[in-house]
């Protein structure tokens, strides 16, 4: 049992280190052709970062630790909650041990650690977006917790295995009101929390508009390229956990081979059909007004709230 | 639903690439590996350039194809697109912004006003052409260059 089992944690760390970069370059293909360009091609964030691996590392003058330690525990953040979390399999050697709180703390770390480099850069932008991104940060957290903690009722654990593997018996979990307000709160999360457009705009030249952006401004080299790496993979992440959660068919419950062999098929093909919708989203969408973002998040946090209100109600009934 | 209507009666607009250009990829242009993040620095310029460099990067011309990206930090950047004659008061930034790019780096000089100051030359508030101040790899001429001419460049940085 315990060899399939850690493959299937090699399996989600390299899927989701490996995917990432694609993912992004996947998504901004499908937003090229639909502006009726041609596009760069799905493998050009692979080439960005080769390209960067080779320029020179720049440390710019007055800056920290905290802009040298910044790019690489954003990384490790992500490779942990990435082991953690059930993408490919619910059956591992270290599920018991992913609960919900940690892996909300792992991502809510790594956002810490970039708005601390952001404010040792030392730049006004750097220091705004900080402040920016502690602000999302604040009502996004809550939101997810509260999402995921809504599934989490009827499943009676906040391990995230747990709970997956519950819906994967009990699909009418889903289709319940909590189950329902819970999926439009956490989608909302994650487009918050991964810096896509409505809340910021990842393709932005505009300083005064940037949030994720303009903590980013000062790094060069091997460390941006950690630190997309890091971002690319956060959104790998986030889509793949809203996929596991409120569409964990196909999601390998037992260790065997077949079954985690379809789980890597289903997991991409799902997290690819994912990253399209959001890219197709993307193009009819603009960016909200900076003022404006922390009423959607308040409105997403509601829904969160309302689905652990109705998720405490209906279990109680039955 | 009427934009998802549009996208889809309109479909491509984007030319097809013409055949790669003239001129080998410069020596430099070769680690890059098919990828360019470019920042532009207007350094004087009448603006009619900058026109001439969205129109590299809008759908039709769709430098993006290429590799090339606009960025928006000089830290992020190994190509700068300079424009304009440079002013004595965009030369120390000029020299700032190409000594933050990280090596290896190039810089492109975009219309005759970088190249030689073209209708600005001998103005009271010009320093000199991009030249003068920082060395340049690659010129396009032209007043302004048209978009091909910009993306033909582009390529020759890219290699693709």
């Amino acid at each position: 049992m315990s060899g399939v089992g850690y493959v299937a944690v090699a399996g989600q760390v390299a899927v989701v280190a490996a995917g990432g970069p694609l993912l992004a370059g996947w998504m901004r293909q499908v937003r090229a052709r639909m502006e009726g360009r041609v596009g760069a091609g799905v493998l050009q964030p692979w080439r960005d970062m080769r390209k960067l691996l080779r320029k020179e590392p720049i440390t710019p003058v007055g800056t920290g630790p905290a802009l040298r330690i910044a790019p690489a525990l954003v990384v490790a953040t992500v490779a942990v909650a990435a082991a953690l979390v059930p993408l490919l399999s619910t059956d591992t050697p270290i599920s018991d041990r992913a609960d919900l709180i940690l892996v909300v703390a792992l991502i809510a770390l790594g956002t810490l650690a970039l708005a601390l480099a952001g404010l040792d850069s030392g730049t006004a932008f750097g220091g705004m977006g900080a402040s920016r991104e502690m602000t999302v940060a604040a009502l996004v957290e809550p939101t997810i917790l509260l999402s995921v903690f809504a599934l989490s009722i009827p499943a009676g654990s906040t391990n995230l295995p747990a709970i997956v593997s519950g819906t994967v018996h009990d699909p009418a979990r889903l289709a319940s009101p909590a189950g329902l307000l819970a999926t439009a709160a956490l989608a909302v999360a994650v487009l918050a929390e991964t810096g896509r457009i409505p809340v910021d705009n990842p393709s932005t030249h505009l300083e005064l508009t940037m949030i994720h952006e303009a903590m980013v401004l000062e790094y060069a080299g091997p460390d941006l390229a950690l630190v997309e790496l890091g971002a690319q993979m956060r959104l790998t992440l986030l889509l793949g956990l809203l996929a596991s959660l409120f569409a964990p068919w196909g999601i390998a419950t037992s260790a065997s081979w077949a079954a985690l062999a379809v789980a890597l098929a289903l997991f991409t093909l799902k997290v690819a059909v994912l990253g399209a919708v959001l890219a197709a989203a993307e193009v009819f969408w603009a960016k909200l007004r900076l003022f404006r973002v922390p009423e959607l998040l308040a409105g997403s946090f509601l829904l969160a709230l309302l689905a652990v209100i109705v998720s405490y109600f209906l279990s109680s009934e039955s | 639903m009427g934009l998802l209507r549009k996208i889809r009666e309109t479909g491509r607009v984007a030319e097809a690439a013409p055949p790669a250009p003239a001129g080998d990829v410069l020596a430099s242009a070769r680690e890059f590996g098919g990828s360019v993040q470019v920042r532009c620095v207007d350094a004087g310029s009448c603006n009619g350039c900058e026109i001439e460099i969205a129109g590299a990067f809008n759908p039709v011309y769709d430098a993006e194809r290429y590799g090339a990206r606009l960025v928006a930090s000089p830290r992020h950047a190994d190509v700068a697109l300079v424009t304009g004659p440079v002013t004595r008061n965009m030369a120390e930034p000029l020299r700032r912004t190409v000594a933050a790019m990280g090596e290896p780096r190039l810089v492109v000089a975009v219309g005759d006003c970088a190249l030689s100051c073209g209708e600005f030359a001998g103005g009271y508030g010009v320093e000199g052409s991009v030249g003068d101040v920082v060395p340049v790899n690659l010129e396009v001429p032209g007043c302004p260059p048209r978009p091909e001419e910009i993306v033909a460049a582009l390529r020759r940085v890219t290699g693709r």
